[in-house]
């Protein structure tokens, strides 16, 4: 896999490019290697274009060889006298002209197929509706029928569409998953929709593809795919979320995140008053893979997170708790990590 | 108020100076000096030499801010600039290579070369030329100095609302966007429509459409270009400013805006922006290419065609930018159609180049590498410009490397590359010596060799998932090779372009004279004497065909036909009003950028003032008599 670049980049052809295309970065992140029919779809496209466009360059490659080399001055040419002054040819301008139109012809029917039935929308009865909202620099998902609200890890059920739905709580935003399938903006004051598929069971990065503030590049999340039954057992344990704890020391960090947090953050099935929404939801949270989106879910990363949040992800919008002492934020860290 | 008074102060003193009020010494003094002569000038080849000076000096801040984001990115995690630093970074260079760097570069061949091309002694409109100039320069200024007071802006160069909104950029980086560009893009359109009014009614006789270089007909089309797309971007400009200076709600959501508006308002200017860029150096390309092969131009009436083309094609493709907004797919189709379809007279131009080389006799100058390189650079970026048509796999392609690697083919490999190999090609027209071929190579084949290894990976970064804009990646996800060889190649690049500084300097300290035509050139510029004489033509010359110097060296007598009897020349004079009235706008837009009304306001009495003096100006102009004339044989 490493060798693919070093080769292409001293080649500098599209022609290496593309026989190297396949098996290159990492298969939950690349956009070459899908795993979802829409990104499968869409890589088929790049393909069709590529192979297109190999044939256009390798045919002016051809000529621009021939014609560099074979025409270059060399000593002598001087007394051959000037070249013939050619105006032209009408012969062969009609072809590279006419040549080039049907290519396109032969890509711009499967574009505006695809185009059209990548937008379909998906039958309520075979779809799961998710809702997505962007914030600067996090994600907010809802499973609306579900009753299921979750932040920076959307699990989804393999095999079966997901109807996204989505808009911005503050900036544009972009949502991209490349092993999915293509991206949508986020725009505040609009809603469009998004339809992905995974095949596989797997975990899949997901980006924030427009630029949207300081941490823009912080702007990770995750799409977990599992088998049906496994994802409804998911849906289910989040329904009914372990947010009692059971050890001593978390339940004097239940109260603390109680006096600290719940104005940003919900915890469901606390007892809390208050489900606060300006921050991620916090339920679950001990099963989350990572924090912020950016660190591994432990409780150093996660201390560290809570002393100085602007470290990790300059301008975001958690305040620092670096004035608890360190027993509290103990306190605090096992009661998140036992939230299941 | 303190600033106020001092700034009213200073100006009636600059004022009591260039009146002559004061002391007429003073005035006689200031006029005398080298630097005055090149404020007030309205020559047009100063001001391209102007041009080039600034172009070149914003060239070392773009490229800079290019090098450090380079060094940022070279190894994952990394944290040399992060966060809102890198966005002031990354929106400063596109904001500077595009507006400040590339263009006005152009501008400066064009002011140049066109008026030589068409055998014309001036542009159109002299004292607007000047203007065109130090309003971009003091627009370029006002956006440089965000640095050093309040911060740059920091919302990528196409500033997307809300996030270039007062609720989410509060500093007044953005508020320097909006006004540095809004007075570099009122020079930039004077410029533009000056190149029009030059080309349509200043040929000399015979010089018909049909018989302009290339490089003319190009400047001719950009022209035309700027005219149309230059008024959008200034009114979304100016809706951006009321909105972060005065609370009014075009973009605003929550008082009833619309964040996609400017995003179309935008891309209808930002699209044919790139077609103004690439234009003339398809122009600088034809010239040089049909010169180094000594032939010429295969398929002229097509090439022309197929300019005018593009130009037209490059209003309707907008959209492009905007498909994964969520516009429909009916709105995505015909888009992407009307993108693919501009392909086709783009690709007519590439055969038609190479055509022209076949059978020729190619001397591989340091120019015409440029113009070989380039067509390899060009053919690739026009390609991946195809498939970012294809909509369906934009959406993959759309707001990542590979996106950044597209671009920076077409406009460093065409554009920047076009403005190198023009500078090549007409140093010696300007300065009367020739650039070192020797260092001119070791320029070449470093930068050329550094550009791909810079932006060839980054398609590739692009689709292993790497957005644009981000200033780290995570390590483990196969992006740490790609970025380490593009920031290498980046340094290559530095490298190349170093050779071309000390080349300059070289040259200049011992170049060897070039005589006035050192190519065997094919058009009217190189009839004319290295460099040539602020009259340049001492009689306007009678064109009988395309290539007219090509054509006299070998049909003719090897001496242009003159088209009017030896007489006075009229020249006309210089003029600081062009430079105080950029001043005011400098004054004034700093002003604004900190919401100080009064300074605002201060700068534009200045501006209606110098308006005032100009109009009623009586500007005779003078004369150049015959026996002045150099080198005449009368
Ligand atoms: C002013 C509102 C606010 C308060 C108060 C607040 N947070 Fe946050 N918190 C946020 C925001 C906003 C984010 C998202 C940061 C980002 O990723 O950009 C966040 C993120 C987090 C995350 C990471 C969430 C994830 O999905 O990975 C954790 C954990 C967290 N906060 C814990 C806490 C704890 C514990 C407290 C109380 C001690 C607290 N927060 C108080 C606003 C707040
Ligand atoms: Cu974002
Ligand atoms: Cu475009």
């Amino acid at each position: 896999m490493k060798r693919c670049l070093p080769a292409s980049g001293a080649a500098m052809g599209i022609l290496t490019a593309f026989s190297l295309l396949t098996g290159c970065g990492n298969h939950n992140m690349s956009a070459l290697d899908p795993q979802g029919p829409v990104g499968k779809s869409e890589l088929n496209l790049i393909y069709l274009s590529t192979g297109i466009m190999t044939f256009v360059v390798v045919v002016v490659t051809v000529i621009y060889i021939y014609v560099v080399w074979r025409y270059r001055e060399r000593p002598g040419d001087e007394e051959k006298g000037i070249p013939e002054q050619v105006a032209g040819s009408k012969k062969l301008e009609v072809l590279w002209t006419v040549i080039p139109i049907m290519l396109l012809i032969v890509l711009a029917v499967p574009t505006i197929a695809t185009t059209f039935s990548l937008k379909e929308k998906p039958d309520p009865a075979d779809s799961l509706r998710i809702n997505v909202t962007g914030y600067q620099y996090w994600w907010g998902f809802e499973y609306p029928e579900q009753k299921v609200t979750t932040a920076n890890e959307v699990h989804i059920p393999t095999g079966k569409k997901v109807d996204l739905i989505m808009t911005a709580h503050d900036v544009i935003h972009a949502f991209w998953v490349p092993s999915l399938g293509g991206k949508q903006d986020l725009s505040p004051g609009k809603t469009d929709r998004l339809v992905l598929q995974a095949d596989k069971p797997g975990i899949y990065e997901g980006k924030c593809a427009e630029l949207c503030g300081a941490s823009h590049s912080l702007m990770n999340f995750r799409v977990i795919a599992h088998e049906p039954k496994d994802f409804d057992q998911w849906i289910s344990s989040q329904q009914n979320p372990k947010s009692r704890p059971t050890v001593g020391r978390a339940e004097e960090g239940r109260r603390w995140v109680e006096q600290n947090c719940i104005g940003c953050h919900a915890v469901r099935g606390a007892g809390y008053r208050v489900l606060g929404r300006t921050g991620p939801e916090l339920t679950a949270f001990g099963e989350r893979t990572r924090i912020a989106g950016v660190l591994d879910n432990n409780r150093d990363n996660l201390k560290a997170w809570l002393k100085n949040p602007q470290d990790i992800k300059p301008g975001n919008r958690m305040p620092a708790f670096d004035h608890l002492s360190e027993k509290d934020l103990d306190a605090i860290v096992n009661y998140l990590q036992e939230l299941k | 108020m303190a600033t106020l008074v001092v700034l009213i102060v200073f100006i009636l003193f600059l004022a009591a100076i260039l009146t002559g009020g004061y002391n007429r010494r003073y005035l006689d003094l200031l006029q005398e000096n080298w630097l005055w002569n090149w404020i007030t000038t309205v020559d047009h080849k100063r001001i391209g030499i102007l041009y080039l000076i600034a172009g070149g000096f914003f060239f070392l801040m773009g490229g800079l801010e290019a090098l450090l984001i380079r060094i940022q990115l070279m190894f994952p995690n990394s944290k040399f600039i992060v966060g809102d630093v890198y966005n002031q970074l990354m929106t400063m260079h596109g904001t500077t290579m595009i507006f400040l760097v590339a263009l006005p570069l152009l501008f400066g061949l064009m002011n140049f070369i066109v008026p030589l091309q068409i055998g014309a002694r001036d542009v159109a409109f002299p004292f607007l030329n000047s203007l065109g100039f130090w309003l971009y320069f003091s627009g370029g200024l006002l956006l440089n100095l965000s640095w050093l007071f309040g911060g740059a802006p920091d919302s990528g160069w196409f500033n997307y609302p809300t996030l270039a909104l007062n609720d989410f950029s509060p500093g007044p980086g953005v508020n320097y966007y909006v006004l540095g560009l809004q007075i570099a893009g009122i020079g930039t359109l004077i410029s533009g429509i000056n190149f029009l009014v030059t080309i349509i009614n200043m040929r000399a006789p015979g010089m018909t459409y049909l018989r302009m270089p290339l490089f003319t007909w190009t400047t001719f089309v950009t022209s035309a270009l700027i005219l149309f797309a230059f008024p959008p971007l200034t009114a979304g400009l100016f809706m951006m400013m009321f909105d972060r200076l005065f609370e009014t709600s075009f973009f605003v959501t929550a008082g009833g805006g619309n964040v996609v508006v400017w995003q179309h308002i935008f891309w209808i200017f930002g699209h044919p922006e790139v077609y103004i860029l690439v234009l003339p150096a398809f122009g600088v390309f034809s010239d040089v290419i049909s010169t180094f092969s000594r032939k010429r131009l295969f398929g002229y009436n097509s090439m022309v065609f197929a300019v005018v083309l593009i130009g037209f094609l490059g209003f309707m493709v907008w959209v492009h930018h905007m498909f994964t907004v969520g516009l429909g797919p009916i709105a995505n189709s015909i888009f992407a159609v009307s993108t693919m379809a501009i392909a086709v007279p783009t690709g007519i131009k590439v055969f038609n180049w190479l055509f022209t080389m076949w059978g020729g006799r190619i001397r591989f100058t340091t120019a015409m590498l440029y113009a070989a390189g380039f067509i390899v650079n060009f053919v690739m970026g026009g390609v991946t410009g195809v498939m970012l048509a294809v909509v369906p796999a934009d959406h993959q392609f759309h707001d990542t490397y590979f996106v950044v690697a597209h671009f920076h083919y077409v406009i460093i490999g065409g554009t920047i590359m076009g403005i190198l190999a023009g500078v090549y090609y007409w140093w010696p027209k300007m300065f009367g010596i020739k650039l070192d071929e020797r260092w001119g190579r070791w320029n070449f084949w470093l930068f050329y060799f550094g550009f791909h290894l810079t932006f060839f990976p980054q398609h590739f970064l692009g689709l292993w998932g790497m957005p644009r804009r981000v200033f780290t990646y995570e390590a483990g996800y196969n992006l740490e090779l790609g970025n380490l060889l593009s920031s290498l190649g980046a340094i290559l690049m530095t490298a190349g372009l170093l050779f071309l500084l000390y080349n300059v300097v070289q040259t200049f300290r011992h170049g060897e004279a070039a005589g006035p035509d050192p190519w065997d050139g094919r058009t009217l510029e190189w009839a004319i004497s290295s460099p040539p004489p602020a009259y340049n033509f001492a009689q306007t010359p009678r064109v009988r065909g395309l290539d007219p110097w090509w054509l006299e060296k070998h049909e003719g007598d090897g001496k242009l036909k003159p088209a009017e009897p030896l007489g006075p020349i009229h020249m006309p004079s210089p003029s600081h009003l062009p430079f105080v009235m950029s001043l005011g706008f400098f004054i004034s837009g700093f002003g604004f950028v900190f919401h100080s009304w009064q300074v605002g306001v201060l700068g534009l009495i200045v501006v209606v003032v110098t308006m005032y003096v100009r109009s009623f100006q009586e500007d005779p102009g003078y004369h150049i008599q015959p026996d002045e004339l150099k080198g005449v044989e009368h």
